[in-house]
């Protein structure tokens, strides 16, 4: 019998390729393998874009209009929508991202998560793997803002270095608010307990961040939350790379420094979680 | 892998279990469960729902820890090796686990890539699989469109990519019509003869045992009541004896209270799926 499965190997049947790949090239293939699925199913069926930009779009032209007119909220040099507008950006990229931990749960009840995770590939990279399909989500709904933003006639800054940080900045924040959301969908197991949740999150999440409003404006405790919240530091970047003379706060570096720390945190801790959900 | 492992892993006992135990809660799904499978075997393991058949395979693929006990995949701890056993063995879900949204050969390029498989292979191990699980012609076609028989041997195609030493497989052929039984079952002999892989299968399907399987072991209660050729099991129960009554006699035959409603849940739903 030995012998058997011996001459299997000999005949080159059951030796795969992993045996000369190193650990962060497979990481990295197996890694975009998941975003590209992301890709090819976005391209294959876009309808569900349309329907995902009327909520941006209604904060911009109802909540985003009247403020603009009563100008009760200072925000420098920017005019109200101006400021307002990388805050919808990075908000619409987060409430895709904060409920996407839910396709973890809806692949398990499929058997496609047992079969990513009976593979070799790191848990860690099945993770990060979802976190960027989540930013490739997000992207999409980037270029709806940005039309959104050309039709209200925002100054919008198309510098390639510019428009490059975007982009970063939104896979960043999806993969960081994403993960967290594969987090939670790891220890809460079902569906209905998830959503339940997701929709506790998005609230704060939100409004306690300068995604609307500047921090400076806020009560004492309520900054402290904003300074603790990723998307603070998303917004952040985003208002000084996306609208011409916009500022960062933060910085664009320490944002980026942020946001990359957090991301590296949640991938360790969900890649962990991971093999919780099909138990 | 070193060349070291390969050389036990191809050398050693496909499956072997030693005093393997699993509790959830209260509850012992699989009980100081000793199990040996000879390489290149085809293996049936049934049993009444909550026999613990699908515990055993979970903790075989490294999806779930044992309690206590040691098991070992061709020769690989699964406990201590996980990622060298995740390269040497396949597995099939009981689900229906092809993405619907995405083309055959697209589901057979996600895997490819997952396992590493070289660029300049993939395409070729890709059409391979597809002719020889016969998708050739259905490669481009979006799995949703695709029929249950069709899907299950896309899973199967899946999950040989990397020619794995062991291939698991949880209730393959369920909820399929015989025309699509009997061409699974047919693939899966092909691929033992092909690759030399041994195959380890649950079933409820007493004709899939008898028919497709060289030894088989009925589980009850979290131990393997009896284990053996379909053949030897039958004579020991009597001169008439067909595999039901082999079933009846070592399971007890009762009608058990295993099957919780999150499985049930979910095989009713695979049922549907597959319409």
């Amino acid at each position: 019998m030995a012998k058997a499965i011996g001459k299997a190997l000999e005949s080159g049947a059951p030796r795969a390729a992993w045996d000369n790949q190193s650990a962060p090239a497979a990481f990295l293939r197996a890694t975009l393998a998941l975003a590209d699925v992301e890709v090819r199913k976005l391209r294959r069926d876009p309808t569900e874009l349309l329907t995902r930009a009327i909520q941006p779009a209604l904060w911009l032209l109802i909540f985003g209009q009247v403020f603009a007119h009563l100008k009760s909220i200072p925000t420098g040099s920017l005019d109200y929508l101006s400021f307002m507008v990388p805050g919808i950006l990075a908000q619409s990229v987060l409430f895709i991202a904060i409920f996407y931990g839910i396709s973890v749960i809806w692949e398990r009840d499929l058997g496609i998560l047992q079969k990513l995770l009976v593979s070799p590939a790191p848990r860690s990279a099945l993770v990060l793997g979802k976190a960027l399909s989540a930013g490739v989500r997000g992207l999409a709904q980037g270029i709806i803002i940005y039309a959104l933003a050309l039709l209200l006639r925002i100054h919008l800054d198309f510098s390639i270095g510019h428009v490059a940080g975007v982009i970063g900045f939104i896979i960043l924040g999806s993969a960081v608010f994403s993960t967290f959301s594969l987090a939670v969908a790891c220890i809460v197991k079902t569906r209905e307990r998830f959503m339940g949740i997701g929709q506790v999150l998005t609230m704060p999440l939100f409004f306690a961040s300068n995604a609307i409003y500047p921090i400076a404006g806020m009560p004492g405790w309520m900054r402290v939350v904003a300074n603790v919240n990723p998307l603070s530091y998303q917004v952040d970047a985003l208002r000084s790379l996306m609208v011409r003379g916009g500022q960062p706060v933060f910085g664009v570096g320490f944002d980026a420094i942020v946001l990359l720390l957090i991301l590296t945190g949640l991938v360790l801790l969900t890649a962990r979680l991971y093999p919780n959900v099909v138990q | 892998m070193s060349n070291e492992t390969s050389v036990e892993a191809a050398s050693a006992l496909a499956v072997e279990t030693l005093g393997l135990t699993r509790h959830f809660g209260a509850v012992t799904a699989v009980d100081q469960l000793d199990l040996t499978i000879a390489p290149r075997s085809i293996f049936g393991l049934l049993g009444p729902n909550g026999a613990g058949k699908t515990t055993t395979i979970k903790i075989l693929t490294t999806m779930l820890a044992p309690s206590s006990g040691t098991a070992r995949v061709a020769g690989l701890d699964v406990l201590k090796n996980p990622v060298q056993t995740r390269k040497v063995i396949g597995y099939v879900s009981q689900m229906l686990s092809a993405d619907g949204a995405l083309t055959g050969y697209e589901n057979l390029l996600l895997f490819a890539r997952i396992y590493g498989i070289p660029r300049r292979e993939r395409k070729a191990r890709i059409a391979d699989a597809l002719e020889f699980m016969g998708l050739s012609e259905s490669g481009n076609v979006l799995v949703r469109n695709y029929s249950g028989g069709m899907i299950r041997r896309l899973e199967i195609a899946q999950s040989m990519l990397h020619r794995p030493l062991v291939l698991f497989l949880d209730e393959p052929t369920v909820g399929l019509d015989p025309v699509a039984r009997h061409a699974v079952w047919q693939h899966l002999r092909e691929l033992r003869e092909r690759f030399g892989t041994t195959i380890l299968m649950t079933t409820h399907d007493m004709e899939e045992a008898d028919r497709l399987c060289e030894n088989i072991a009925i589980m009850h209660h979290g131990r393997v009541a009896a284990i053996g050729s379909p053949e030897s099991l039958k004579k020991q129960v009597g001169p008439e004896a067909d595999l039901n009554d082999v079933f009846v006699h070592f399971a007890g035959g009762s009608l058990d209270d295993g099957q919780g409603y999150r499985e049930s849940v979910r095989i009713r739903r695979t049922a549907r799926r597959l319409g």
